[in-house]
């Protein structure tokens, strides 16, 4: 049993008093937006876990890359950590996209470019954890795994691209001209919330995948004790 | 690869039992979706697109679990996988057999849709979108039916696996096809192609890349 490296136990410290300076950040440093009034500040923290959620199946997509050219099962044990996290934070950035649609647009949901392709997201990599419970084999799990990882990060920017065709209702923050319910411009102090609220779920990201991946070594450990305990 | 085409065409052809399959249940999907939608000559310039869509979509995947579990069943997969050829070979020569069937089915709903709904189906240009969008499903569906037979929950699994990641294509096609047979302007039809177009290429260089990795032992 290998000890909590010091670097994870000062990570996990930092994260911790990061995510509360970042909800002093959201709740008091930002000013309440004129329009939308306190629910805008749900966007700092709906647009921070969307961001956690793509960068987790950008780093499933490319642990199953390299555990394909080089089949070392830590490859994948990394995936499936990331795939874990992201499954859990596009949730909860549904969530919240759901609560801010409600307050400015009057529903909690409409079949929007961006909120389509974030379910559709969501359920490819629901698809991925069935896949992999379906498998005995570790070998072959993985290599499942890390192709069908591989397949949906291709899929989701051609499903974004092929609804964006259609038309969008969602605010654009960054770059051009939106006139869409919802849009606002950032005052400094929001836009310091707001980079400060990214750094710090990236921050909650790196963390989590860093505890998720030793909790999958060990339950791995545990397995191959088990399995030689009962073939003696 | 085309050894493998010819096995699956003759085995069909003795059988008969998938090409039957498929065509049945596609035919049910269509009668289905008359009740469900009361489709009447007005909604059905609208939603002709759809319901053809979401027909060869259900049929494809019935006849994908089917030819890759035949493969798997009878242990032939490990006799084609002995055999001394390319493990690309097997994946086109699979995917082509699929590809053909769904092409004979979509050959038999297209005259018979036509009938039952007095709309005419046999555009040119209809039938460029029917053939992208089979090509990447069946590209995409080939590569997963044969990992979805492999695993404990294999017949549930196909349509999860699948209907997520062929969206995209799905979306596209459905688009292209209410376009042209509303008569929009081809500047209009052009982008949903592009997607199209896009979207065989890439993902049948994905699948011809990793297809290696989902049969090994």
């Amino acid at each position: 049993m290998d000890p909590m490296p010091k670097t994870l136990k000062a990570l996990s410290w930092l994260t911790g008093a990061l995510l509360i300076a970042a909800l002093y950040m959201v709740w008091i440093y930002a000013p309440r937006e004129a329009v939308m009034g306190d629910v805008q500040r749900v966007f700092y923290f709906h647009v921070a876990v969307g961001w956690v959620g793509m960068l987790a199946f950008l780093a499933t997509a490319a642990a199953g890359v390299i555990y394909l050219l080089r089949g070392e099962l830590r490859w994948d044990r990394l995936a499936l950590s990331s795939v874990e996290i992201g499954v859990v934070f596009i949730l909860v950035n549904i969530v919240t996209g759901s609560i801010w649609a409600r307050a400015v647009w009057g529903t909690w949901w409409t079949w929007d470019p961006r909120l389509v392709t974030a379910t559709i997201m969501e359920l490819i990599y629901v698809a991925y954890l069935m896949l992999r419970q379906g498998i005995d084999d570790p070998n072959r799990r993985a290599r499942f795994g890390a192709v069908y990882g591989i397949f949906g990060f291709i899929s989701v920017p051609i499903t974004f691209l092929s609804i964006r065709l259609l038309r969008t209702i969602h605010p654009v923050v960054f770059g051009g001209e939106s006139t869409v319910d919802g849009s606002f411009n950032m005052e400094p102090e929001m836009l310091q919330a707001f980079m400060f609220s990214l750094l710090t779920f990236t921050f909650v990201f790196v963390t989590l995948l860093w505890h998720r991946f030793r909790l999958q070594t060990r339950t791995e450990q545990l397995e191959q004790r088990k399995m030689s305990a009962l073939s003696e | 690869m085309f050894a493998i085409v010819w096995k699956d065409m003759a085995a069909e052809l003795r059988s008969r039992e998938l090409l039957g399959a498929m065509l049945v249940f596609a035919l049910l999907v269509i009668l289905i979706f008359n009740f469900a939608l009361e489709l009447s000559l007005r909604t059905m310039e609208t939603v002709t697109a759809g319901v053809l869509w979401v027909t060869f979509t259900f049929a494809g995947t019935l006849g994908l679990n089917r030819s890759m579990s035949i493969e798997k069943d009878r242990g032939c997969l490990d006799g084609l996988l002995l055999a001394p050829v390319d493990r690309s070979a097997l994946y086109f020569g699979k995917a082509l057999g699929n590809l053909i069937f769904m092409f004979i089915v979509e050959a038999i709903v297209l005259p018979i849709f036509s009938m039952l709904y007095g709309v005419n189906l046999f555009n040119p240009m209809l039938l460029v979108v029917i053939l992208l969008g089979s090509l990447g499903y069946v590209a995409v569906g080939t590569l997963l039916a044969s990992m979805a037979v492999q695993a404990r929950t294999r017949d549930v699994l196909l349509p999860i696996l699948l209907f997520p990641i062929v969206l995209p294509i799905v979306v596209a096609a459905v688009k292209a096809s209410n376009g042209i047979l509303q008569g929009f302007a081809m500047a209009e039809i052009w982008p949903w192609l592009n997607i199209m177009i896009a979207y065989d290429v890439i993902f049948v260089a994905v699948a011809f890349m990793v297809f290696d990795y989902v049969v090994e032992e």
